[in-house]
């Protein structure tokens, strides 16, 4: 029976994340996500009957084998990407009557281990990319300048996004670089250049570690030990496979406008009903990008609405509350279900920094893919 | 092309599909995919036109003409293959197509967007011929 609007999130974990865990692979560091979720969910693996887990970088059979080796009998798979479309998915097999509680992980060790090189998922492989040493900070870099330059936006503007992320990092026990601030715009721009507009500090760090989600029905939720945080709305929105087209401003620049549409509509919330903003924050603009395309302002408006602190905690829009991939951790994939592991934090109030007060409601958004989240 | 770290920069890996295009550039000519039906061009190569998805494609030489829609330099190159700084732009064609490519032999002070440019071909290894593009003076 379909009951939309009652898949809930009882469970969110994430491991130790660390630039490097000795004596962890890929698949232990999963495995401590998974339990680790499902200790916070008062649950058991015996409960579960879907998964979608994406150890390492094994996208082709990631959740077959680890439900195997977790030695479940049988199990619905979700295949959305981790993060906030994994949990739209999950929600709806839920819904649908598909699984009754899904565990949702990932997790990232020895993945990155050349650091002469970028990390090996940032490296494209298709014949009409990887030859000209495009990289992902190039091609987020590729929009990015077509946006300063449309809309007469400075770097100032850009990196002081990545000031703020920053220093919610900084306040964070938990980040990887933790207690590394605190950052000025001008930091930021004072470390080295790495595909102009983007300095390092505008880009993702990698590390490793994992995280996981339980979701389940909101009758099963009840009896479970947490605040129940529902999934009110998801989508997911894509352009085309990714490092294979030149990464232009038109094509870009509204990806995921349509997803936010169609979870806004679901959820029955206006854009300034939400709380929180777990935005994906692999790089600086990024941030201003995903208020424009939500429609938070019109296009070209977005530098001007996070300034001044806006997108601090505090402010009207507290964006990546952890430190996100910045500063928190950034794993490869895992890094994906921390937005949504912090969000629902937010909304539990047991972040463990930059706690928003009162926290009610939250957006997830990476990329195309957004989620929207309230406590109960 | 091998640094002393034995680390090799990518070279295109041709499918049947796009084999003409690796082949042509070998030569010293840009080709485009062209459809029969509604003149559109497609790139990057695939089996039907994006436009009027018309099966019926042919090969025809650009005239290697094109502007700068968006650039970055990059200073930390993704495998020590890479000399830094590269510049990596995505050019829009005469014929309305665009293309991922390199900009070489210019003045970094005329890298701008809206910058023409030209296609000029760059052998990086033996038997693999890039088409980067240099801006064209003003």
């Amino acid at each position: 029976m379909i009951t939309p609007g009652t898949a809930t999130i009882v469970g969110a974990f994430n491991t130790k994340q660390a630039r490097v865990l000795p004596g962890e692979t890929s698949s232990s560091i999963t495995l401590k996500a998974i339990q680790g979720a499902l200790a916070d969910a008062g649950l058991e693996l015996s409960d579960v009957d879907g998964l979608n887990v994406l150890p390492g970088l094994d996208y082709r059979n990631g959740s077959n084998a680890f439900g195997y080796a977790l030695g479940i009998p049988t199990f619905w798979i979700g295949t959305a990407a981790p993060g906030p479309a994994s949990v739209a998915e999950a929600a709806l097999a839920i819904e649908s009557g598909m699984c009754s509680t899904v565990v949702i992980a990932s997790g990232q060790a020895q993945v990155h281990t050349d650091k002469d090189s970028v990390a090996p998922w940032t490296r494209p492989e298709n014949e009409f990319v990887e030859c000209w040493g495009l990289m992902t900070p190039a091609e987020f870099a590729l929009s990015a300048r077509e946006y300063m330059h449309r809309f007469s936006v400075t770097q100032e503007q850009i990196s002081y996004v990545a000031s703020v992320i920053r220093n919610n990092g900084h306040r964070n026990p938990e980040a990887v670089y933790h207690g590394r601030g605190p950052f000025t715009t001008e930091d930021i721009l004072a470390s080295r250049m790495i595909a102009d507009p983007y300095h390092l500090l505008d880009c993702c760090t990698t590390g490793e570690g994992g995280s996981a989600l339980v979701l389940t029905s909101a009758e099963r939720a009840r009896d479970l030990p947490n605040r129940d945080v529902r999934v009110l709305g998801g989508a997911w929105d894509s352009w085309g496979p990714s490092y294979t087209h030149p990464p232009t401003y038109d094509r870009t620049a509204m990806w995921g406008r349509k997803a936010a549409d169609a979870a806004f509509a679901r959820s029955g919330l206006g854009r300034a009903d939400i709380d929180v903003y777990e935005f994906y924050d692999n790089f600086s603009w990024e941030i201003i990008r995903y208020f424009e395309a939500f429609r938070y302002c019109e296009v070209g408006e977005g530098a001007d609405l996070v300034a001044d602190g806006a997108i601090e905690v505090g402010g009207k829009y507290p964006v990546v509350t952890d430190g996100g991939t910045m500063s928190h951790s950034h794993t490869g994939e895992s890094q994906r279900i921390q937005r949504v592991v912090q969000a629902v934090r937010q909304l539990r109030g047991t972040s463990a920094a930059n706690q928003v007060a009162g926290a009610e409601t939250a957006i997830v958004a990476q990329i195309g893919d957004v989620v929207l989240l309230g406590a109960v | 092309m091998e640094t002393a770290a034995g680390v090799t920069r990518p070279v295109p890996r041709a499918s049947e599909l796009t084999r003409p295009f690796w082949e042509a550039c070998r030569r010293g000519v840009l080709l485009v995919q062209c459809c029969r039906s509604c003149s559109h061009h497609v790139f990057t190569p695939q089996d039907f036109c994006r436009s009027c998805l018309s099966p019926d494609l042919d090969w025809v030489e650009s005239a290697g003409d094109g502007i700068i829609v968006t650039y970055t330099t990059i200073w930390r190159p993704q495998t020590p293959a890479f000399e830094v700084p590269c510049v990596v732009a995505v050019v829009a064609l005469t014929e309305g197509y665009e293309m991922l490519t390199n900009i070489v032999d210019s003045d970094p002070a005329e890298i701008l967007v809206g910058a023409k440019v030209h296609v000029a071909f760059r052998e990086i290894a033996p038997e693999v011929t890039l088409p980067c593009f240099a801006v064209v003076a003003a």
